[in-house]
């Protein structure tokens, strides 16, 4: 065992260093999950339990109290909790979905083709990587106002289509498809929307996902900003919110929405990681 | 297909000019015709991409130069917001001043954080590794959850560091730690820490798998002695392309900091403590609606993220030459 155990050491690797590095890595690990794991750990606290002084980490009698209560508190508000959750799905859904195929259509004539424009037209996707939505926030609620579009879905979902981070990780990893299958496809007559649908977008599918993911860090945690005021059109992200701000009586309920909203990311991570990590190797900047 | 290709070249054939080749608007029709499909594919996203990010920084760089309400015809003011900005809008200046003592700290931080977490955990068996990833990469995705540090750092003795401070005899009475401007910046660096490894680790994660093994094997044979020169004269060059990407991330997120910073310290911020370019900004635009100042605010912002990004980019192209 020992010998398998050396026979496996990598090559300029000293056991000492090794295990600084892991003391490292294992202190700032912790450092990572015990917000998380003191919120899922809350949102089962019953309400003696929230007010312990000293605080504690870990629930000792875990109860479902705080997750009825949730849907029992906001069923007699004016909006009632699942259509905050409604809404939130509907928004990533919908957004994710268009900004899928959307970017995929985009990013195929500028990973495989030269034509005029190209250049220019991907300089300015990766220009726009370097600064954040809020700049274009103000002309965009004029945009929206002009458009009607204020306090509806669409200012949240139609804007997403055209997100760039997606754009850009699509056309870096359809970079690697093969030109020669490409030109087969060609040759037996395909069109280039056949091309695409046909050929294309079959072989990128760790791609979507890693667009999802994006997305979803994007769209889950939207809370509608400035460009949604209706009430029921609220997302989630705003109704937990409301439920932190007030204060400490709603700290289980609070953990409870909490939960309710990371389970869905951070699940649809763990199913898809290693086709994440797969569009991530191509996610490079080439100059 | 082939065919009708070959109609179209032959049947468009454009006169040709007196040397015999065809005029460069002509070349241009034949090529847009040749890509029609190409342009189709391409128009639903760019269009919006042009309606939604370039015209808006177009116009907002164009309003920034007027007085602008939203109710009356914009006024022509030429560079009055951005003087009034720079010597009468004290708070401007703070928000300036926290964003980039924020974006110095944070930004290398984070980027040297998402590389270091991706290195190590890159060291890891295949099970392990994944299991990591997900520790680190857990809190950028779980949607805003982040609100959990205000229980952490509440300001009454129910919040987890007062707690523990004082059980521990470390302190008598609870702090307010978000009401204070003299916890407050540092508090919210820590949670944008906390939130910052994401696209870039991910990116950073990926590329070191694929960085060629057999680079190592040569590299021992030539005579690199441990990890760190290993790490430094083989892995961060064939690294390159993504360290640039992951800059990118890094630096437009560090700049940008604004969410954070007004769910835990409130908006205003108590003393502005917590306050920053993007609230400033967001202050102006959708609550006192001066759309020409807010403008001007922003052009601010995006010359300072463009500036920024393209100046690193800049320096990373010499890391390994």
């Amino acid at each position: 065992m020992k010998i398998a155990l050396r026979m496996k050491r990598k090559i300029n690797r000293s056991w000492q260093v090794d295990i600084l590095l892991f003391l490292l890595l294992g202190g700032f690990g912790a450092f990572m999950a015990v917000p998380l794991i003191y919120v899922i750990n809350n949102a089962f606290k019953p309400l003696d339990e929230l007010f312990i002084f000293p605080p504690t980490l870990f629930v000792r009698n875990p109860t479902f109290e705080n997750f009825s209560d949730l849907f029992q508190v906001m069923k007699n508000s004016w909006v009632p909790f699942s259509r905050y959750i409604f809404n939130t799905v509907f928004i990533t859904a919908a957004g994710t979905f268009g900004h899928i195929i959307l970017a995929s259509a985009a990013a195929y004539p500028l990973a495989k083709h030269k034509f005029r424009g190209h250049k220019v037209l991907f300089t300015v996707i990766v220009l726009s990587l370097m600064f954040s939505p809020h700049v274009t926030a103000i002309p965009n609620y004029m945009i929206m106002s002009t458009l009607g579009w204020l306090d509806s879905y669409q200012a949240i979902i139609i804007p997403a289509f055209a997100y760039p981070l997606g754009l850009y990780l699509m056309k870096q990893f359809m970079e690697q498809i093969p030109d020669a299958l490409l030109e087969a496809a060609k040759m037996d007559g395909a069109s280039e929307y056949r091309i695409f649908i046909q050929v294309v977008m079959p072989l990128v599918k760790p791609a979507w996902l890693t667009l999802l993911i994006l997305m979803m860090q994007m769209l889950w945690g939207t809370d509608g900003g400035s460009f949604i005021y209706s009430e029921q059109l609220k997302t989630m992200h705003y109704a937990m919110g409301q439920i932190v701000q007030g204060g400490i009586a709603r700290a289980g309920v609070g953990a409870a929405v909490a939960v309710i909203m990371m389970t869905v990311p951070i699940v649809t991570f763990v199913l898809s990681q290693s086709n994440v990590i797969q569009t991530m190797a191509s996610s490079g900047m080439k100059d | 297909m082939q065919k009708t290709e070959m109609v179209n070249k032959t049947g468009s054939r454009p006169k040709r000019t007196p040397a015999g080749m065809p005029g460069k608007w002509e070349l241009f029709v034949r090529d847009m015709k040749r890509d029609k499909h190409l342009y189709v594919l391409l128009s639903p996203y760019m269009l919006l991409f042009l309606l939604f990010t370039v015209f808006p920084v177009i116009i907002s760089i164009f309003f920034s130069f007027t007085n602008f309400n939203m109710l009356e015809f914009p006024q022509w003011v030429g560079w009055e917001n951005y003087s009034k900005l720079l010597w009468n809008d004290d708070v401007f200046l703070i928000g300036l001043k926290n964003t980039i003592i924020f974006s110095v700290v944070t930004g290398p931080i984070s980027y040297i954080a998402c590389f270091v977490f991706a290195w190590l955990i890159n060291e890891l068996n295949p099970k392990v590794r994944a299991f990591m990833t997900l520790i680190f990469f857990a809190p950028s995705i779980s949607g805003n959850v982040f609100f959990i540090w205000q229980i952490i750092f509440s300001g009454d003795s129910y919040g987890i560091m007062n707690g523990f401070l004082m059980k521990t005899g470390i302190l008598y009475e609870p702090i307010l730690w978000l009401q204070d401007p003299k916890y407050m910046l540092a508090i919210i660096m820590l949670v944008q820490l906390w939130l910052s490894l994401g696209t870039s680790f991910l990116a950073f994660i990926a590329g070191l798998q694929t960085v060629d093994r057999t680079l190592y094997e040569a590299g021992a044979i030539d005579g690199v002695q441990n990890r760190w020169q290993e790490l430094w004269y083989i892995t961060l060059p064939s690294m390159r392309p993504q360290l640039m990407f992951g800059a990118v991330i890094q630096i437009t997120a560090s700049l940008a900091v604004a969410e954070v910073a007004t769910a835990l310290a409130g908006f205003p911020s108590v003393q502005y403590g917590a306050h920053t370019i993007v609230t400033h900004l967001m202050d102006y635009g959708t609550i006192r609606f001066e759309m020409g100042y807010a403008s001007a605010i922003a052009t601010v912002l995006f010359g300072l993220m463009l500036g920024s990004n393209l100046l690193v980019q800049k320096l990373l192209k010499r890391v390994g030459e």
